[in-house]
């Protein structure tokens, strides 16, 4: 698998912590720095590169993860933070080559373009979906009033989370 | 947009935790849901030598009805906030509010009193504070004290908290009898940070005059601020449409320009969102 570059997981002086967590149901026990933000962790350590970075300030919603059943900003959380923790990110929503069906909704109703904002979106919509079975425009419009997308202008995107509470059910 | 190195600590109780800051003070930065501090340091705007993580004190995340009002520990967080039935009871402004804060994925990192700490004056969570005048319980190694939320707000992202102090419990007071309250604000896109904003508590006495008004505004000055104009006003008077529209064409706001509004048009604003609140309130308060 080719290693993206990584300047700043490079080990410095200082000290490490040790954490263990769950990620997509795998079992990681790992070094990092403290200062590691968790995106950085999971793109860089564990080459999980579906969670994408946009801003780095928890403004645009491309690095949500879900964390413990509720969605964060995996740039606003250090790795050390994540210790004991049970993560989900984009890479654990298919089944093999079958799309999770809210993946296929996306697909079905060209909820994307480029695609750099979509594993944000399915993973704010997936504790929100299993929320609210039977969402109205508004709420889904609400529910991802955190995530930001330059190419669809969004009719698309709350067109496929619809669908996708549909199939969800 | 990395942060820069520091030393971490995740004390397991709060004892732990005062122990620390009382040994690092002013090098040390306390952590609650990191959705302020954390872009502080991505940027590097913040640089504490020292995290005191305060994420495992469980201890520290609760909310609890009292005789005379709610108790909410400093880390639970704002989505529980939001979803809590004892909230919307108790302090029907403070569950109207919280939804306005950022987004779904911020509150439910965002803690309550990670918030009112940081005092951002663009902020609704301190600003809710003031209009219903919460004390907030500071804590260090030396002993406990309460604090007034007037006199808590002491400056641009400054507390009355001395470096060794934290935090740990807001107590917000049930509103008297024959109260209303109200909350709106106006910004580019929801869950942005407000142009402006504004909040108000309105008491009647028995004859329907007004016993008591807190009308305070966000996003104007260093702190949130509690308009004396209002309340100069209003007390003692039937708040009629009228004088709800004088009270809110106030004086007492001097916002700034920036880039996403004059001083004239957040001026505007406030006197539109004054009246707005206050008349809210007053229906309210009519009801109840």
């Amino acid at each position: 698998m080719r290693r993206p570059y990584q300047p700043h997981t490079q080990k410095t002086t200082m000290d490490t912590i040790s954490i263990s967590l769950n990620v997509n149901g795998i079992q990681y026990k790992k070094e990092v720095e403290p200062r590691l933000l968790l995106s950085d962790f999971l793109r860089h350590e564990l080459d999980l590169t579906g969670t994408h970075v946009g801003c780095e300030h928890g403004v645009c919603g491309a690095c949500t993860v879900i964390m413990d059943g509720a969605a964060v900003r995996s740039c606003l959380i250090f790795a050390a933070q994540a210790d004991g923790c049970e993560l989900i990110t984009v890479e654990g929503l298919a089944q093999g080559d079958t799309l999770h069906p809210l993946q296929e909704a996306f697909r079905e109703a060209h909820g994307l373009q480029c695609g750099y904002c979509t594993p944000g979106f399915l993973m704010t919509l997936i504790p929100f979906l299993k929320e609210n079975s039977n969402p109205s425009e508004e709420q889904i419009r609400e529910a991802l009033s955190g995530n930001v997308c330059r190419c669809t202008g969004y009719q698309n995107i709350v067109k496929a989370a619809m669908l996708g509470a549909e199939r969800m059910k | 947009m990395k942060p820069p190195p520091f030393v971490y600590h995740a004390p397991k109780n709060l004892d732990e935790a005062l122990s620390l800051l009382n040994q690092h003070s002013s090098d040390a930065k306390v952590l609650a849901g990191g959705q302020s501090l954390v872009p502080m340091m991505n940027f590097r705007v913040a640089q504490p030598a020292i995290l005191i993580d305060l994420n495992k004190i469980k201890e520290l995340a609760y909310i609890k009805e009292g005789s005379d009002g709610l108790r909410i520990g400093a880390m639970t967080r704002q989505r529980s906030v939001e979803r809590d039935a004892k909230v919307a009871n108790r302090a029907p402004l403070l569950h109207e509010t919280v939804p306005h804060i950022a987004h779904p994925q911020i509150r439910n990192r965002g803690t309550i009193g990670g918030s009112v700490a940081h005092a951002d004056p663009a902020a609704e969570l301190p600003t809710i504070m003031l209009t219903l005048n919460a004390k907030l319980l500071a804590k260090s190694q030396k002993g406990e004290r309460w604090i007034e939320a007037e006199s808590f707000f002491v400056g641009l992202f400054t507390t009355a908290l001395e470096p060794d102090e934290m935090l740990v419990e807001i107590r917000i007071p049930d509103l008297p009898a024959r109260s209303g309250y109200a909350f709106e604000e106006v910004a580019r896109r929801h869950g942005d940070y407000a142009m402006m904003g504004a909040a108000a508590t309105l008491t009647l006495d028995e004859s329907g005059k007004c016993k008591d008004v807190r009308l305070v505004f966000l996003s104007v000055g260093e702190t949130p601020l509690l308009s004396s104009f209002a309340s100069k006003v209003l007390v003692g008077n039937k708040p009629t449409p009228e004088l709800i529209q004088s009270a809110a064409a106030n004086t007492d706001i001097v916002p700034s320009s920036n880039i996403h509004a004059s001083e004239r048009y957040r001026k505007h604003l406030a006197n539109v969102l004054g009246r707005r609140v206050l008349t809210k309130a007053y229906e309210r308060a009519q009801q109840g």
